[in-house]
């Protein structure tokens, strides 16, 4: 296993995309984060919202780029040919497969990590200068710490999940199709519909929606599911993808 | 040398480098890759499959039906009416000395406030049915006297508020079936306002006054008002003579009136010819914010046409950067060395396999959305078959734009994933932004004017009334561009980055 993570590390840290994307990953989360906070204005009869769950909104374009390197890890070895090197040098390919999920967790949770917590601090510089200093206007420290840890593992099982469904498809454009079909039609797709019912189910099971429950620190009740609850079905849809991935990286013909 | 030009005469060999042939060679690229032609039905299966979801999942049953005008449009016609029928040709004058208007602050608590729409004066209605024609002149609270009628037309007469100290005299006549409003500020000199022609107008006409006052817009949403306006001086001349005058409020189960604020009611009191009326609700077209049980042909369309959106850009991207990936471009470009017409034959082919997947799955979500969303109690905003047609040809132009766009992406940066997330990120993040319904209309606005999604105009049924205080958003389904200039933006991009791929594919080794 650590010759073929250590390969699966070099391989990424030596082209210029994944590093490009990481930082890209950072400046969209951050820029939306810092936008979104700039543009609110509190009411005369007090700040409404969820302020943290506003400094993190970035979160929403950040995943994009982490999706991106995601597919990148795997169909762009698809795409070159670098694929037969890889299970040559790794004629175990679920090893293989695991190194490269590994490596990936890695460098996304760190990205992520500095993401994060640049939105973070953005959002509460900018929310401050905007009448949020009153006490009802700061949650409480252990919800403010689980949307802030939520938002990190909800980038990484973003990355994960896209390494899955590009494993299953193995062509860059179209998994990278799928996966910004599936993360930003069906949260859209649950405006469009008109029961509430069917809305809330949506909710409940599109991996973007559920996932980011996890930012919430006010109006807990109004949520589709309770915020750990809504990461864990991020992460079925991750475990899901990955095993799909998995399987077929064994069965199929490279 | 003769004997060579004999083997290839002149006219075959033009023929066989010839644009058909580029044209054909990348027909017949496209149609045998199976994976292209699949994303291409699923960019029309996209758009229905979301259409019969968001008419299938709608749920307005029971609700009260809408109001339509005599123009066949969706109208709001509630207010409060002091009326009594009068036959044949007459005239009516009042004078109108006060009109304030109250806004509830926080938790029912009436404050007074200026509600700019808010109404007042004479009209004169055909009956009291919900969406019968009138004729109306009217002081409104910020844009001085109107003439208005039959709920869409407007015209702007005297300027400035009423007062005790500045009077308003208001007065219709009724010849036939022509209305004609005047106004005056001392009643005896009387300026025409205009002039409607009521067609159909029975001998006996409801004649009144009316007091409305439409939900005002505050911040990101709308709260309801009620107004309270004095007159004096109300004269039947001409033909009419007065009878007993009874009050009522119009429209009170109108789907579009959300009641009184503060548990107030219409009312209105009489001592000789002065009266004091308490009125709420308009007297206008519908608004997308003012019905909530309203839909529109957008709102069943949109979110299918993004998805097929994303399958679109998938294909056109893919249709130049495979070329790349598998060499195939090499003999591409040997077989026909003008590599600006290769672009150009790759750009009407992806476009016009797109177009016609767009306007297939158009042709067929629309009638069968509206029809289930209709079957569950929506009310679709009516729309010409003109209006229909171009929103089926525009869907079809805004997925072809926007592959070509994928195309031309892909030819510069020659990396599928690369063009697919850039052209993708550039659709999805501005569209993301405008279906929020928290966003500022300023900036949604905005966002429809400049980027990639101001081509989603294409698909606009509704129309924007400057007489309506809304929030005219893109959320709301209403767009700041013309439906053929918002397409023209995303298609000044798709041409700007045919002139970029054209000058790149020409410059660069291949």
């Amino acid at each position: 296993m650590r010759p073929a993570l250590h390969a699966e590390w070099t391989k990424l840290r030596t082209v210029a995309g994944p590093g490009w994307l990481m930082l890209g990953m950072i400046a969209a989360t951050v820029a939306l984060s810092a936008a979104a906070a700039s543009v609110v204005t509190c009411a005369a009869d007090g700040c409404g919202g969820d302020p943290t769950k506003l400094s993190l909104v970035g979160v929403v374009l950040g995943q994009a780029p982490a999706a991106v390197l995601g597919v990148l890890v795997i169909s762009g070895e698809y795409g070159s040919g670098m694929i037969h090197t890889t299970l040559t040098a790794v004629p175990h390919r679920v090893t293989a497969f695991a190194a490269k999920a590994i490596t990936l967790t890695g460098v996304v949770a760190a990205a992520a990590t500095i993401a994060v917590l640049g939105s973070l601090l953005a959002g509460r510089l900018i929310l401050s200068h905007h009448g949020f200093t009153a006490a009802p206007g700061r949650p409480a420290l252990s919800l403010t710490l689980r949307a802030t840890t939520g938002s990190i593992l909800y980038l990484t099982l973003i990355g994960l999940l896209s390494l899955g469904i590009a494993a299953v498809v193995r062509n860059s454009a179209t998994s990278i199709g799928v996966i910004l079909g599936l993360l930003y039609l069906l949260p859209l797709l649950a405006q469009a519909i008109g029961d509430p019912h069917w809305q809330r189910r949506l909710e409940q099971f599109a991996p973007m929606s559920a996932g980011l429950t996890v930012q919430a620190t006010t109006d807990l009740g109004s949520l589709p599911l309770s915020p750990w609850a809504g990461l864990g079905v991020t992460a079925g849809w991750a475990a899901a993808a990955l095993v799909a991935g998995g399987l077929l990286i064994r069965t199929r013909d490279a | 040398m003769t004997a060579v030009t004999t083997a290839h005469p002149a006219g075959r060999r033009t023929t066989r480098d010839g644009f058909r042939q580029v044209l054909h060679a990348e027909w017949t690229k496209f149609r045998t890759v199976l994976g292209w032609v699949a994303g291409m039905g699923v960019a029309t299966l996209l758009v229905v499959l979301v259409a019969l979801l968001a008419g299938v999942s709608s749920d307005q049953k029971g609700s009260p039906p809408v109001p339509i005008g005599p123009g066949g449009e969706a109208v709001t016609d509630t207010c409060y009416f002091v009326h009594q029928p009068l036959a044949g040709d007459g005239s009516v004058t009042v004078a109108v000395s006060a009109l304030d208007s109250s806004i509830p602050q926080g938790l029912g608590d009436l404050r007074p406030g200026v509600v700019p729409w808010a109404k007042a004066g004479l009209i004169v209605k055909e009956s009291t049915r919900q969406g019968s024609p009138y004729a109306a002149i009217m002081i409104t609270g910020g844009h001085g006297v109107r003439m208005q009628d039959n709920y869409v037309n407007d015209r702007a007469g005297l300027r400035g508020p009423v007062s005790a100290a500045s009077v308003r005299w208001l007065r219709l006549d009724r010849s036939g079936d022509t209305i004609t409003g005047y106004a005056g500020t001392d009643g005896t000199n009387w300026a025409e306002v205009g002039t409607a022609r009521l067609s159909g107008l029975g001998s006996s006409v409801q004649v009144g006054l009316f007091v409305a006052s439409p939900q005002v817009v505050d911040g990101m949403g709308t709260t309801g008002s009620v107004s309270t306006a004095a007159f004096g001086d109300l004269r039947l001349h001409g033909g009419w003579t007065g009878g007993e005058w009874t009050g009522e409020l119009l429209g009170d189960h109108s789907p579009s009136f959300a009641g009184f604020p503060g548990n107030g009611s219409g009312s209105f009191t009489q001592s000789g010819g002065r009266f004091t009326v308490t009125g709420a609700g308009d007297i206008a077209p519908a608004v997308r914010e003012t019905l909530p049980t309203g839909g529109t042909l957008n709102d069943i369309l949109t979110t299918g046409t993004f998805a097929a959106l994303i399958a679109v850009i998938v294909v056109g991207a893919l249709f130049i950067t495979t070329e790349y990936r598998k060499n195939l471009i090499h003999v591409t470009l040997a077989a026909s060395p003008r590599r600006g017409r290769v672009l150009l034959a790759k750009a009407i082919v992806l476009g016009a396999v797109a177009f016609v997947a767009g306007l297939v799955g158009a042709v067929l979500a629309v009638p069968l959305g509206a029809r289930l969303a209709r079957a569950n109690g929506v009310f679709i905003f009516p729309v010409t078959p003109w209006t229909e047609m171009r929103v089926a040809l525009g869907t079809g132009a805004l997925l072809a734009t926007a592959s070509i766009l994928a195309l031309c992406i892909g030819a510069i940066v020659r990396d599928s994933a690369a063009a697919v997330t850039s052209v993708i990120g550039a659709v999805v993040l501005p569209y993301l932004l405008i279906a929020n319904p928290f966003m500022p209309a300023s900036v949604a606005n905005w966002l429809t004017r400049v980027t990639p999604v101001a081509a989603f105009a294409v698909q606009q049924t509704l129309v924007q009334y400057p007489q309506v205080a809304s929030h005219y958003t893109p959320y709301q389904g209403y767009y700041p561009l013309v439906p053929w200039v918002g397409l023209a933006v995303l298609a000044g991009y798709a041409v700007a980055g045919l002139a970029v791929a054209a000058v790149v594919l020409h410059r660069r080794d291949a």
